[in-house]
């Protein structure tokens, strides 16, 4: 989908009625270009999200809380690797760690796609050397975990051993 | 520790030589990036923090990166020089403010890019142009971005993409912002109506130093806020081929209405302001970001030719607590702070006495 805007863009009127376009649209169908151009209320009609539907993620998750305010703490969803909460989320909007995004993926889409202005999946830059792989980065970062535990309850011997393993996993290519 | 040269350096970003200067002020791509295997910043323990951030001053410091690169811890960084670093969009107020000794900056000596370490983010990569040149900041950014990449591993997931520790940047992970100077959209009223268009196209309109801030200066900074699902070409070609030149184009359009229908009250602004600025002898922060305002509107138009705009670019900087400061040397407070800016500001506009 491509929005324009602007002056040339408040030219067009809408393809459905006389009032001003205020959505465009242009839809590659089968390799054929087609153009959509309708006000706001055609194009609310036709499912397309308006600008003023668009909401920051802050405002949305304020929203979200206000919508569930009666729904009982004793269902938060909490990641099992950082042990951040859904609902601690909630009040900061920054997440705990990378394995939140797969913890909290049912609650956090619907808000994900409307913030990113229905953005579900990454296109783009992808790293170079590809990096390593989802699998070794979650077992990577379980074993970071463990080892500030560790360090915490100062169990240092078995800090010892975790920090060898860490080494010892991050050296071995995959 | 010392910030050296980029004090009394102006940054490239300010000499104003960029295109579209008259009404863009800069150009900044920003990436996010995280370290694949540790929490985020704000959920990690200090000795991970100390973990990645030796991990990323080993990349950046002894690599490709490294020539003509400053490394400046924040906690042993002077209270004023992390003010400095910030009024030069180099860090944010809240890089700034934090007390922890895992916290960083690299930045390059022409101030073309800066590396904050341990902020929201493992990493923050920004790079500042002047004028608009959102192709040529991205093809440097994404640059230093391969650099560190070959040694460090990102939290990556195909389906997020890059993983930030607020989903707003998950995707891409990159900020497109251009900062505009829209003194006539102000004067005539139409600013609010970019605003609303602005937003409407998802794009967030914030004041001079970001979140919360106000235009004052009339200086807007506009940038995507859509991370996912968009490759990063399409938000740099969005920006660069739509948003930008259509501002541009409305901006222009009320400076000649201004010049056609309101000539005189337009002059009486701009030589109030330089009457003010090149005559009084106490000046607040915000009542100078309005009057250069003014002035840079009246010598774009060529309806005053006493100054040049690349004193009235660095005057804008100048004239901020902590540049006055550095350059006074001493601590300055209250109305001895006034009496130094507008002093400052009558010597650089040629009208000291
Ligand atoms: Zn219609
Ligand atoms: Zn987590």
């Amino acid at each position: 989908m491509v929005l324009v805007w602007g002056p040339q863009a408040v030219k067009k009127i809408c393809d459905k009625c006389n009032h001003p376009a205020t959505v465009h649209e242009v839809e590659i169908v089968k390799g054929q270009k087609i153009e959509k151009h309708l006000c706001d209320d055609h194009a609310r009609e036709e499912g397309i999200a308006v600008g003023a539907d668009y909401k920051p993620i802050n405002e949305l998750l304020t929203n979200f809380v206000k919508m569930h305010s009666g729904s009982a703490p004793a269902h938060d969803l909490v990641c099992d690797n950082c042990g951040m909460g859904f609902s601690e989320f909630r009040e900061n909007s920054l997440l705990g760690c990378p394995q939140c995004y797969i913890a909290f993926e049912a609650p956090l889409s619907p808000l994900l796609e409307r913030a990113q202005d229905n953005g579900t999946h990454h296109i783009g830059k992808v790293p170079q050397r590809c990096g390593i792989g989802e699998r070794r980065q979650e077992q990577l970062l379980r074993m970071r975990n463990r080892l500030a535990e560790a360090v915490k309850s100062e169990d240092f011997e078995l800090a010892a051993r975790l920090r060898d393993d860490i080494s010892q996993f991050e050296g071995v290519v995959e | 520790m010392t910030l050296g040269r980029i004090t009394t350096n102006a940054g490239e970003w300010l000499r104003g030589a960029g295109p579209r200067s008259d009404v863009v002020l800069s150009s900044r791509v920003r990436l996010a990036r995280n370290l694949a295997g540790f929490p985020f910043v704000s959920r990690s323990s200090r000795r991970q923090r100390e973990e990645i951030l030796e991990r990323c001053r080993d990349q950046i410091m002894n690599g490709q990166l490294a020539e003509n690169v400053l490394w400046v811890g924040l906690v042993e960084c002077p209270q004023v020089d992390c003010q400095l670093l910030v009024e030069r969009h180099l860090i944010s107020r809240q890089h700034a403010r934090a007390n922890d000794l895992a916290r960083a900056v690299a930045v390059d000596t022409n101030e073309t890019f800066s590396i904050m370490v341990n902020e929201e983010d493992h990493l923050r990569i920004a790079v500042l142009r002047s004028g608009v040149q959102l192709a040529e900041a991205f093809e440097q950014v994404n640059r230093i971005d391969n650099i560190i990449e070959k040694k460090l591993d990102y939290a990556f997931s195909k389906r997020f993409g890059y993983l930030t520790a607020c989903p707003t940047n998950v995707g891409t992970g990159m900020r497109v912002s251009v900062m505009l100077h829209l003194p006539a959209l102000k004067l005539t009223g139409e600013i609010d109506k970019v605003r609303r268009a602005a937003r409407d196209i998802h794009l967030a309109v914030r004041g001079l130093f970001g979140e919360g801030s106000e235009a004052h200066g009339d200086l807007y900074q506009i940038s995507n806020q859509t991370t996912l699902g968009r490759s990063e070409q399409e938000i740099l070609s969005e920006f660069e081929h739509t948003v930008v030149p259509q501002i541009i184009a409305y901006e222009q359009q009320a400076r000649q209405a201004l010049l056609q229908q309101r000539s005189v009250q337009l002059d009486d602004k701009i030589w109030r302001a330089w009457a003010i600025l090149t005559q009084a002898r106490m000046l607040g922060s915000e009542e100078v970001l309005t009057l250069l305002s003014h002035l840079r509107l009246g010598v774009n138009l060529g309806r005053i030719q006493t100054v040049d705009i690349q004193t009235i670019n660095e005057l804008f900087l100048l004239s901020q607590p902590a540049h006055l400061q550095k350059i006074n040397g001493s601590a300055m407070e209250g109305a001895v702070r006034r009496q130094g800016r507008a002093e400052l500001i009558r010597r650089r506009l040629g009208a000291a006495d």
